[in-house]
């Protein structure tokens, strides 16, 4: 099976240095990409069914089509490599920014060329210290080899690239809160429209994409769009980076056929569970997905499958539940953190969070009333999409939902007995 | 008083922005890195330099979570205490680290040695638990292994 995006990652290597990266073909799509008219780009990475790896999962080349365009169009244009990776459970994009970051730039200078951005930051999190080193490296070799800067190649195109260090906050990483951040304020949403394709950093025009995202991008120009579509199990293109964490017995992270199944994921590359242990459900996804169970095995893990099982792929690193970590104390862990990372801005959000966070730890102390699964509910309801001002709080009330769906006898348990079954 | 270093590498920041307050997070990260942290009275030179109130900086310093307004020590732990890190025990970890240095979040060691933090996922959850100490990312933690690992932090 094809891994382009991890076929040079050895993670107990140093990254391969800007020589070995051309041999390997690397930087070779620039020449080729220069030739076609950036409409070309753009045709060819919608063909390839891209879907955004970031968790959404929007057509990257329709979203690339929104980006004003022509004479007309503002000379100063933004693409943001969104590596700000702070979602619960995931780890992937980590993967990519420290295994290879020459091809992340690669992607960027594409991707650039297509929406003919001239500026690009690579919005990156505090704690991967290991991935800015290298990435500082990398674009300084970039630099030096012509691939950056002034008329790359001898081409007509312009492009800076720029790293960008946050100081943490799970909002950095929502497109228009990670915009605010890189203005050098809080970084709360924005209202939307306008979008950031027509008004984005700084009031012009930006793309905000994932890394993995971008780290298809060389692959699909090189091999084109029908190739690309080959790679996957079903009609969205591409290879996923599938993740597992938990008590599986060799956590880990496989970069996968799109479409392959949550059976697969976990049994033959996570090796099952550990002795002793039990599956009882997992998310599918990082924190702010719904709970998938024993039922959904057979599930291929790609955007629209995932859906319509009621979940979302998410990030596609699915952290699992076992039979000795309660249902209750994990979910108060996860709406801990989104209560923490509420940004604040919006009222449903900022005291909805905290009150959900409160009932579950009184669940935990063995403090909980018949009627707090009521309340419970009644949150899930009212964070729902279209009641809060961003997604963050949609994020947060998913497995909340789908815990009370599936494991609502826990929740039972722990009021009728009074205290925690797993303490 | 910033120093003239401070003051250089701020600068530099500054013109690197299309307008001026849009440095502030990058201002406020160069004086944690001289300071370890960052005071009234530097918001309040920062603010000149800025053309902001010192209110305005405050805003944005006091959101984000790794920018210290308080004192911190020579050497800043921060756990992970997200949902893998959960699964896998990092409270053992916790309170491993809580009673060995006596302090819990938020709080610094007498000698100024260690200050303990929470931090959310780490992105390392296929090796939790996990924590970083300064600069450095450590994993596979178990409450047998970290004592060996502080060592390392004089
Ligand atoms: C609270 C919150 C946090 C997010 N964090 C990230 C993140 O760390 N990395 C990321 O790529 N996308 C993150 N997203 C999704 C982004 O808003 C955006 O959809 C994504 O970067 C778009 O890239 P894509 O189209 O390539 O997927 C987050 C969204 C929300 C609501
Ligand atoms: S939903 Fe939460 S994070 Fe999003 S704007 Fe409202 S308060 Fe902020
Ligand atoms: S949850 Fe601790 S490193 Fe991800």
């Amino acid at each position: 099976m094809e891994k382009p995006l991890t076929q040079h990652i050895h993670p107990d290597k140093a990254p391969l240095d800007i020589r070995e990266y051309e041999k390997t073909g690397g930087y070779s799509a620039l020449s080729k990409a220069f030739q076609m008219e950036p409409e070309e780009i753009l045709e060819v990475v919608k063909d390839s069914g891209l879907k955004g790896r970031g968790g959404a999962g929007f057509s990257t080349g329709m979203k690339w089509g929104f980006i004003p365009m022509g004479e007309d169009a503002p000379k100063t244009k933004y693409l943001i490599a969104n590596a700000d990776e702070m979602e619960p459970g995931t780890f992937k994009d980590r993967l990519l920014l420290e295994g290879n970051p020459h091809q992340l730039i690669e992607g960027m200078i594409l991707s650039a060329y297509a929406i003919q951005a001239n500026t690009g930051y690579i919005f990156l999190r505090w704690a991967y210290k290991r991935s800015g080193y290298l990435i500082k490296r990398a674009l300084k070799e970039a630099y030096e080899a012509g691939y950056l800067g002034e008329n790359i190649m001898g081409s007509r195109f312009s492009f800076d690239l720029h790293q960008h260090t946050s100081v943490g906050r799970y909002m950095c990483g929502e497109e228009t809160g990670l915009l605010n951040a890189l203005e050098g304020k809080r970084a709360i949403p924005r209202a939307k429209p306008p979008f950031p394709q027509m008004s984005g950093l700084f009031g012009k025009p930006t793309i905000v994409n994932n890394v993995e995202t971008l780290c298809c991008v060389p692959h699909i120009i090189n091999h084109g769009a029908e190739w690309f579509k080959g790679l996957s199990l079903t009609d969205e293109g591409g290879t996923k980076l599938y993740g597992a964490s938990g008590r599986v017995k060799k956590p880990g992270i496989w970069e996968l056929a799109l479409g392959t199944t949550l059976r697969e994921i976990l049994e033959d590359h996570a090796g099952g569970m550990q002795d002793g242990f039990f599956f009882r459900g997992a998310l599918p996804g990082g924190a702010s997905t719904d709970f998938l169970v024993e039922e959904h095995l057979d599930l291929k893990m790609d955007f629209q499958s995932v859906m319509d099982a009621g979940s979302r792929l998410g990030t596609g690193t699915v952290v699992v539940l076992d039979d000795r970590t309660c249902p209750v104390g994990m979910l108060h862990n996860l709406e801990h953190f989104f209560a923490q990372e509420s940004c604040g801005w919006c009222t449903p959000c900022r005291e909805g969070l905290p009150w959900v966070e409160k009932i579950l730890l009184s669940l935990e102390e063995g403090t909980g009333r018949e009627e707090d699964i009521e309340l419970l509910e009644f949150h899930s309801r009212n964070l729902a999409p279209g009641n809060t001002f961003c997604a963050l709080a949609p994020g947060a009330v998913e497995p909340l939902q789908s815990a009370l769906k599936y494991f609502h006898a826990d929740f039972e348990r722990h009021i009728t007995e009074k205290h925690c079954p797993w303490k | 008083m910033l120093t003239e270093e401070e003051i250089h590498e701020i600068t530099e920041e500054i013109n690197r922005f299309p307008v001026k307050k849009a440095a502030c997070i990058e201002a406020l990260k160069v004086i944690q890195k001289h300071r370890r942290w960052v005071s009234d009275e530097s918001i309040e030179e920062l603010a000149e330099m800025l053309e902001m109130s010192p209110g305005e900086i405050d805003d944005v310093a006091t959101f984000y979570n790794l920018v210290f307004r308080k004192p911190v020590g020579r050497h800043v732990i921060l756990i992970c205490d997200s949902v893998s890190c959960y699964i896998m025990g990092y409270q053992q970890i916790l309170q491993h680290l809580k009673v060995k240095l006596g302090i819990v979040y938020g709080e610094t060691t007498r000698d100024d040695r260690f200050t303990l933090l929470p931090i959310p996922c780490l992105g390392t959850c296929d090796h939790a638990p996990a924590f970083m100490i300064d600069e450095d990312l450590h994993r596979d933690l178990t409450p047998e292994n970290i004592d060996d690992i502080l060592t390392k932090y004089k």
